[in-house]
C-alpha cells in the first residue's frame, strides 16, 4: 500500500496539515502537496476508470503528462471536471470525486466492457455504428454518450472570475528548470527584456530530485541562488504557476497563469490568460519519461520511474513497501536508489538491456539491490492494485521464469523531449537513434517575420538529458535568442556517466497477442499495442490516420505518454523506420486551458460593450423595454401600468398623431463630409444629386453597393459651401463611414475630401405631432415657424438655452422637428421638451411606434424592405435616382438584365379583406408548383403591423407587377390555417398629400 | 424657460470613480477637436501655434490633457482644449487653415475620458489591450483598444489618461473597475 513516509518531502510543509475529501472520505495532506501526492499519501491507488473498458486506473505520472488521475474538484459554482491531480495544488477543504464510473469507483458496471475487450478493438466505433444510418442518431449515439465521457459538465454558472493581460519581451523562456534558469541568466545579463514562465509553483524542475550537483553544490542551492539573482534584475520577470500554452506566428504566446486556483474564493481572479509578444522564445520545457509496453502496465501501482522518485523525494510518499523497477536505461536506477535511501525495498531491477554496468547500476548493486539484465516483465499481477510481477526474458516470448510479489512497479522506457512549443509554429524534428527520441532539428526551426529562428529549444527539450550538457546548451541557446555572443561561463554540473538506452517498444519483444492486447499505449483512451497493430494490418499507414482510427493520443492528455510508443509500434508493424512514420502534429495548448481564461473579463455586465445614448437612463427610469439595435440599446416602447407592449405602442402612436411625442433618435449615424470634392463624392455615393443641395436644406438620399443593391438611406444636409452632413441608419454609421473611407483611400485617393463620424457628438431628438411646433415655441430661443423653417430645411440656434440644430424632417408623417444637441446636453433638452409638452399630453415613443408610423406613411425601412437583394427601383424609388448623372455607385449594376427586368417583385401596399394583420414573413401564393414540388410564390410581405390610426392591419410587400396589381386580391401564406386574402393597395395609408408633415 | 435648464454639458457617467489597487475616475467633459489635414498643408504649423500648441510627431502627444495635441494618423490630429474654448479654437483653426484642405470638428461630447492613477495604474492599462506599458514614452499616445472597443491612452502625471467613445463609457468603466479590482494586481 502507498503511504506517507515519516521523514523527508522537500516540497512539504508538515506544520500545515490540510483536510480534504475524496469520494466522501475525509483525508489529510500537507501544504505543498499536489492532489496526487495527497491521495497517494492516503493509500488512494485507485483513482478512476478508463474511458472505454472502465479498467481501474491510478497515478502513472507526477506532472502535466498524467493521463489517468483526473477528478471532479469543488462544488456548485466552483465545480470543475477533469482536474489533473498531478498539477493541481491541494488546498484546505478541497472536495474531490472520481470520474467515469457507475455506480461506484470500486464496483463499476461498465467494467463489463473489459470482458468484451476483444470486440472493442481499434476502429470499433467506425466498424460497428456505420449501418443502419438512422440508428446512429437514435440508438448508438445516446447509448455511447451515456456510457462514455470523462468528467461531468458543471451545472452552475462559474462563481469565479478571470482576466487577460498583455506583456512584451525580447526573450520569453518557457520552463523554469535549470535550463530555463540558466537561459534567463544569460539573456538577463545581456540586458534583454526577459520573461521566464514556470508551470509549477517551484523553480528548478527535476534537478533536485535527480541529485544533480551544479557548480559544486547541490542543485537546490544553485537554483535558489540563481532565482535570487534573477529577481534582482529589473529587466527579468519571473512567473510561477504560469504555463506557456501555445506559440503562434510572429512570437505571440498564450500563457495561462493559475492565480487563485489553490486559494479558491479569496476574491482574486481564478486564472489569467497572458497574451505575450516576444521577439524570440526559448523552449526549456524539459522531457517526459515514456512508459514501457508490457502486459498489465495500466494496473494501479505501475508508475513512471521518475514519478515514483518525485513522490518519494518531493512529497515523502511511498508508492508501496516493495517496488520493482523495470527499465531500458540507467536513469531509472536513480529511482531504485532513492527508494532504498528512503528505507523502502526494491526486490529487483529488471533491465531489458543485455548488460548494465555503468556507475548507477554499480551503485545499485552495491546497495544490495538485485539487478537482472536482459529480463523483462511478462505481466503485472493484480486487479485494482499491483500484487506482483511475472518475470521473463526480454528477448523471448514471455515464458515466466519467476514471480515476485510487490506493491508497485516503476517503469522507464526512456525520455521524450517536450517539443510542443518548438513545433507549434512549424519547427521540424529529427529522430535521434542513439537516444531513441524525436528532438528539435536546429537547422529547421520555426521562423519569425525576419526569417530567423523564432524558437530555440534548450536543455532536455533539445535532447540533452544530462545536467552537464543541459547547462551549456541553455546558455548557448539563450545567447542566440538574445542575439549576443555567449559571455562568461555557464554553470557546470558534476558529470554522471550513463550508458546508452536500448529502445524497447514491446516487452518482451516477442510477446504473443494475449500479452499485446493487455499492453496499454494510451491509458486515457484505452488504446493498446494490439489496436495499433490491427490498424496497420487494416492498411492505416499514416500516423495521422492511425491516430484518428484508434483514438491514440486524442484524449485530454493529447498523447504525451503514448504518441512515441504508439508510432514506434506502428513503424514496427509497417516494417519501416520510426522517422518514416513521423509524429502527429503538435497543436496548442500544451495542456488544456480553461475556457473561462479564454473568455477573460467578458462576462456579465461587460460581456460585450452596450452602447447607450445620453438619454438612456431616462428610458430605463420610465420603464422602457429596451431592444438591441446592433450594440445599441434603444427604447422599443414605454409600457405604463399593466400595458402590454402592443398596447403601449398603440397608445404612443395615437398620442403622437393627435398631440406630440418624443423619440430618442441619437443612434442615427451622422457623418460629416467636407472638401472641395465633397459634392462630387456624394454624387457618386448617393443615387440622387447632393452637390446641388442648397445650404440650409435637407434631402433624402439612397446609397447602393457597387452591385446596385440598396444598402443605406438617410437625410443629407448641407452645412456650408463645402460641408455636408449625412445621416445614416443606426446600424449603418460605422459601416457607411468605412465605405466612404474605403472609396476615398483606395479608389479616389486624389479627391480632396475628409470625413468624420460625429454620430456620438450629438443627441438627436425627434419631436413629432401636430403640437410639435407649440412645444418648441414654448422652449423659445429661435423661430421655428412654417415660414422661417419650411419642410426639409434646418437651422442652427438655441432652444431652452442650449445650442441646437433643428431639422424640419419627418419619418412619422406628422409635423416634425429633429433636434440635434451636443450629447452632454441631450438629457437636459429631452427633459425640457417633456416639461414644455406636458400641456399637450406629450409622450415618449419608442422604435416600434416609429416603425408603425413610417409604415402607415409608406416609408421604407432598411432591413425590412431591403435585404441585400433589393434595388431602389424595386421600391418605386425611381424619383430618388438621378437620370442626369453619368455615374453613381450601383448604376452599372442596376443596368444588368436581371435587375432591369420588368418581372421583378416590386413594392405595393396590402390590406387584408378582414382587417387582420398578415403574419411576418408571409409569401404571396401563386398557382402551380416549382421543380421541387413546392408551391409557387409571387411575392412576400416586408412590413406588417396593426395600425392603431387606421384600426386595421396594414402591410407593405414586394409583388410581381408591383403597383400595376392595384386592386387585385392575393393570398398570403399562413403557417397554420388557411391562406389570408388581401387587396393590393397604395403603400401610403396615411396623409397621402403630406399636408401634416408639410404643415 | 432657458434659465430653468442646466446649460452645463455633462460627462457620460457624471464623474464616476472606483478605488481598487489603482484609482479610476471619469473626468471631463474636455474640449476635443478632431482635425484632419495632411502634414504638409500650408498653415498647419501656424494653426497649432495659434492655439498655443506644438504639432505632434507620429505616435506622440504634445502639451497636456488640459491643452494638448495628439497624433492620430498621418492625416488626423486630436486637439485638446478646455471645453469652453472649443468654438474659439475652431475659429482659429479655420482662420489659419483658410484655403487649405482640412476638416475640423468638435467631438468633445462624443467622448468619455478616464484617469487611471496610482503606483500600479500601468497594470490596469496592461489588461486592456496590446499596449506595452513598460516601453510607453512619457509623451506617447497609443491608439489601441480597451478589450472590445477603441481607445486612446497616454501617460501623464502619476497615471494614464484614456479616451473612448461616449456610448461605451459604462462598458469601459466596468472594464476598468474589474481590471483594478483589489487582488487582481499583476505583480
Amino acid at each position: 500500500m502507498s503511504t506517507r513516509l515519516s521523514k523527508g518531502g522537500r516540497l512539504l510543509d508538515r506544520s500545515k496539515a490540510l483536510d480534504f475529501v475524496f469520494n466522501g472520505k475525509r483525508l489529510k495532506g500537507y501544504q505543498g502537496d499536489t492532489l496526487a501526492s495527497a491521495l497517494l499519501g492516503n493509500d488512494q491507488m485507485l483513482l478512476g476508470r478508463s474511458f472505454k473498458y472502465h479498467r481501474p486506473r491510478g497515478l502513472v505520472a507526477s506532472g502535466a503528462e498524467e493521463p489517468n488521475a483526473l477528478v471532479h474538484l469543488g462544488q456548485g459554482g466552483r465545480f470543475e471536471p477533469n482536474q489533473r491531480t498531478t498539477t493541481t495544488e491541494l488546498y484546505a477543504g478541497a472536495e474531490l470525486s472520481s470520474q467515469n464510473h457507475w455506480p461506484s469507483l470500486e464496483f463499476d458496471v461498465g467494467a463489463v466492457n473489459n470482458a468484451f475487450a476483444r470486440f472493442l478493438v481499434g476502429g470499433f466505433y467506425y466498424k460497428t455504428f456505420i449501418h443502419p444510418r438512422f440508428a446512429w442518431k437514435h440508438v448508438f449515439e445516446p447509448v455511447i454518450r451515456q456510457s462514455a465521457g470523462l468528467g461531468k459538465a458543471p451545472k452552475e454558472a462559474d462563481a469565479d472570475h478571470y482576466e487577460q493581460a498583455y506583456d512584451f519581451c525580447d526573450v520569453l523562456i518557457a520552463g523554469g528548470g535549470i535550463a530555463g534558469l540558466q537561459a534567463a541568466l544569460v539573456a538577463g545579463q545581456a540586458g534583454k527584456r526577459v520573461i521566464l514562465l514556470e508551470q509549477t509553483p517551484y523553480w528548478g524542475g527535476r534537478a533536485p530530485v535527480d541529485g544533480d550537483v551544479i557548480d559544486g553544490r547541490p542543485a537546490a542551492d544553485w537554483i535558489a541562488a540563481t532565482v535570487a539573482d534573477l529577481a534582482k534584475m529589473p529587466n527579468v520577470t519571473l512567473k510561477t504557476r504560469c504555463m506557456a500554452a501555445g506559440v503562434y506566428d510572429h512570437g505571440y504566446i498564450l500563457a495561462e497563469e493559475r492565480v487563485a486556483d489553490h486559494t479558491p474564493g479569496d476574491g482574486r481572479p481564478k486564472k489569467r490568460l497572458w497574451r505575450i509578444r516576444a521577439t524570440r522564445i526559448v523552449a526549456a520545457t524539459g522531457a517526459l519519461e515514456r512508459p514501457l509496453s508490457f502486459a498489465g502496465n495500466d494496473i494501479p501501482g505501475v508508475m513512471l520511474a521518475s514519478a515514483v522518485r518525485d513522490y518519494v523525494v518531493n512529497w515523502a510518499v511511498s508508492p508501496g513497501d516493495r517496488t520493482v523497477v523495470v527499465t531500458n536505461n540507467d536513469d531509472a536506477y536513480r529511482t531504485a536508489i532513492a527508494l532504498k535511501e528512503a528505507g523502502l525495498a526494491v526486490p529487483v531491477i529488471l533491465d531489458a538491456r543485455a548488460s548494465a554496468n555503468g556507475p548507477l547500476p554499480t551503485k545499485a548493486r552495491a546497495m544490495g539491490i538485485r539487478v537482472e539484465a536482459g529480463k523483462a516483465i511478462a505481466k503485472v499481477k493484480g486487479g485494482k492494485r499491483v500484487t506482483g510481477v511475472a518475470i521473463c526474458l526480454q528477448a523471448g516470448e514471455g515464458a515466466v521464469l519467476e514471480e515476485i510479489a510487490c506493491d508497485a512497479v516503476a517503469m522507464s522506457g526512456g525520455w521524450s523531449p517536450v517539443v510542443h512549443l518548438w513545433s507549434h509554429c512549424g519547427g521540424k524534428l529529427l529522430w535521434d537513434e542513439a537516444q531513441a527520441m524525436f528532438r528539435p532539428d536546429a537547422t529547421k526551426p520555426p521562423t519569425s517575420h525576419d526569417g530567423q529562428a523564432l524558437v530555440y529549444a534548450v536543455g532536455a527539450a533539445n535532447g540533452h538529458l544530462q545536467a552537464t550538457a543541459i547547462l551549456p546548451d541553455a546558455a548557448q541557446g539563450a545567447a542566440a535568442a538574445a542575439g549576443v555572443t555567449p559571455s562568461g561561463v555557464a554553470a557546470q554540473a558534476a558529470p554522471s556517466d550513463e550508458a546508452p538506452l536500448e529502445p524497447v517498444w514491446t516487452m518482451p519483444q516477442g510477446a504473443p497477442i494475449q500479452l499485446r492486447s493487455k499492453m496499454w499505449l494510451d491509458y486515457q483512451n484505452d488504446v493498446k499495442v494490439s489496436d495499433v497493430q490491427l490498424a496497420a494490418r487494416e492498411g492505416y499507414e499514416s500516423v495521422e490516420h492511425t491516430k484518428r482510427y484508434t483514438t491514440l493520443g486524442m484524449a485530454t492528455d493529447q498523447g504525451k505518454l503514448s504518441n512515441i510508443n504508439g508510432l514506434a509500434v506502428l513503424a514496427q508493424s509497417l516494417n519501416t523506420d520510426i522517422p518514416n512514420v513521423g509524429t502527429t502534429t503538435f497543436r496548442p495548448p500544451y495542456t488544456p486551458v480553461t475556457l473561462g481564461a479564454l473568455a477573460g473579463e467578458s462576462r456579465g455586465e461587460i460581456f460585450q460593450p452596450l452602447r447607450k445614448t445620453p438619454i438612456n437612463d431616462w428610458h430605463l427610469k420610465h420603464n422602457a423595454y429596451m431592444e438591441p439595435v446592433g450594440l445599441w440599446r434603444r427604447a422599443y416602447c414605454y409600457p405604463k401600468g399593466g400595458e402590454t407592449h402592443s398596447q403601449a405602442v398603440d397608445r404612443e402612436i395615437l398620442a403622437v398623431r393627435s398631440g406630440v411625442g418624443l423619440l430618442d433618435a441619437s443612434t442615427l449615424g451622422k457623418l460629416i463630409v467636407k472638401g472641395p470634392d465633397a459634392g462630387r463624392f456624394l454624387d457618386m455615393l448617393y443615387t440622387n444629386v447632393m452637390s446641388n443641395l442648397g445650404i440650409g436644406k435637407c434631402r433624402y438620399g439612397l446609397m447602393c453597393t457597387e452591385a446596385g443593391f440598396l444598402t443605406d438611406d438617410g437625410v443629407v444636409i448641407r452645412l456650408d459651401e463645402d460641408t455636408w452632413l449625412c445621416h445614416t441608419t443606426t446600424g449603418g454609421a460605422e459601416r457607411i463611414h468605412a465605405h466612404m473611407e474605403d472609396w476615398l483611400q483606395c479608389e479616389w485617393w486624389d479627391w480632396q475630401v475628409y470625413t468624420a463620424n460625429v454620430t456620438e457628438q450629438y443627441a438627436q431628438i425627434a419631436v413629432a405631432g401636430p403640437k410639435a411646433r407649440k412645444v418648441l415655441e414654448k422652449l423659445g430661443g429661435m423661430d421655428v415657424s412654417a415660414e422661417t423653417m419650411p419642410f426639409m430645411t434646418f437651422k442652427e440656434g438655441t432652444l431652452a438655452g442650449l445650442p441646437v440644430r433643428v431639422h424640419r424632417i419627418s419619418f412619422s408623417g406628422e409635423l416634425s422637428y429633429e433636434i440635434a444637441v451636443p450629447a452632454g446636453h441631450g438629457l437636459a433638452l429631452w427633459e425640457a421638451l417633456m416639461e414644455a409638452g406636458q400641456e399637450h399630453g406629450i409622450v415618449a415613443y419608442g422604435t416600434e411606434a416609429m416603425h408603425v408610423m413610417r409604415a402607415e406613411k409608406g416609408f421604407i425601412m432598411m432591413g425590412d424592405e431591403t435585404d441585400g437583394t433589393v434595388i431602389p427601383q424595386d421600391l418605386n424609388l425611381g424619383w430618388a435616382i438621378s437620370k442626369k448623372k453619368a455615374d453613381y455607385l450601383g448604376k452599372r449594376g442596376q443596368e444588368r438584365t436581371y435587375l432591369a427586368s420588368p418581372d421583378r417583385w416590386k413594392l405595393a401596399g396590402f390590406e387584408t379583406l378582414d382587417g387582420s394583420v398578415i403574419p411576418d414573413g408571409a409569401y404571396i401564393l401563386a398557382p402551380g408548383v416549382n421543380a421541387n414540388g413546392q408551391g409557387n410564390v409571387q411575392g412576400r410581405v416586408t412590413s406588417t403591423y396593426y395600425s392603431p390610426t387606421l384600426k386595421k392591419g396594414i402591410a407593405m410587400g414586394l409583388i410581381k407587377g408591383g403597383l400595376s396589381r392595384m386592386g387585385d386580391v392575393v393570398e398570403f401564406s399562413a403557417i397554420t390555417g388557411q391562406p389570408i386574402k388581401a387587396k393590393v393597395v397604395d403603400p401610403v395609408f396615411y396623409d397621402k398629400e403630406g399636408e401634416k408633415q408639410n404643415g | 424657460m432657458a434659465d430653468a435648464v442646466n446649460a452645463q454639458s455633462v460627462s457620460p457617467l457624471g464623474g464616476a470613480s472606483f478605488e481598487g489597487f489603482a484609482k479610476v475616475r471619469e473626468i471631463g467633459p474636455l474640449g476635443m477637436i478632431s482635425l484632419r489635414a495632411k502634414r504638409d498643408v500650408p498653415g498647419l504649423e501656424g494653426a497649432f501655434a495659434s492655439l498655443g500648441l506644438a504639432l505632434p510627431e507620429q505616435r506622440r502627444i504634445t502639451g497636456t490633457t488640459a491643452k494638448g495635441a495628439g497624433w492620430m494618423s498621418p492625416d488626423e490630429y486630436l486637439i485638446l482644449v478646455p471645453y469652453a474654448e472649443v468654438s474659439g479654437a475652431l475659429a482659429n483653426l479655420a482662420q489659419a487653415l483658410k484655403g487649405s484642405h482640412h476638416l475640423a470638428v468638435d467631438v468633445s461630447d462624443a467622448r468619455a475620458v478616464f484617469r487611471i492613477e496610482g503606483e500600479k495604474a500601468g497594470q490596469v492599462v496592461a489588461k486592456l489591450g496590446p499596449i506595452d506599458v513598460a516601453s510607453l514614452a512619457p509623451n506617447e499616445l497609443r491608439r489601441s483598444r480597451a478589450a472590445q472597443v477603441a481607445a486612446a491612452v497616454w501617460a501623464e502625471e502619476g497615471g494614464f489618461t484614456l479616451v473612448c467613445f461616449r456610448s461605451v463609457a459604462a462598458y469601459v468603466m466596468g472594464l476598468l473597475t474589474a481590471s483594478a479590482a483589489p487582488g487582481a494586481e499583476l505583480a
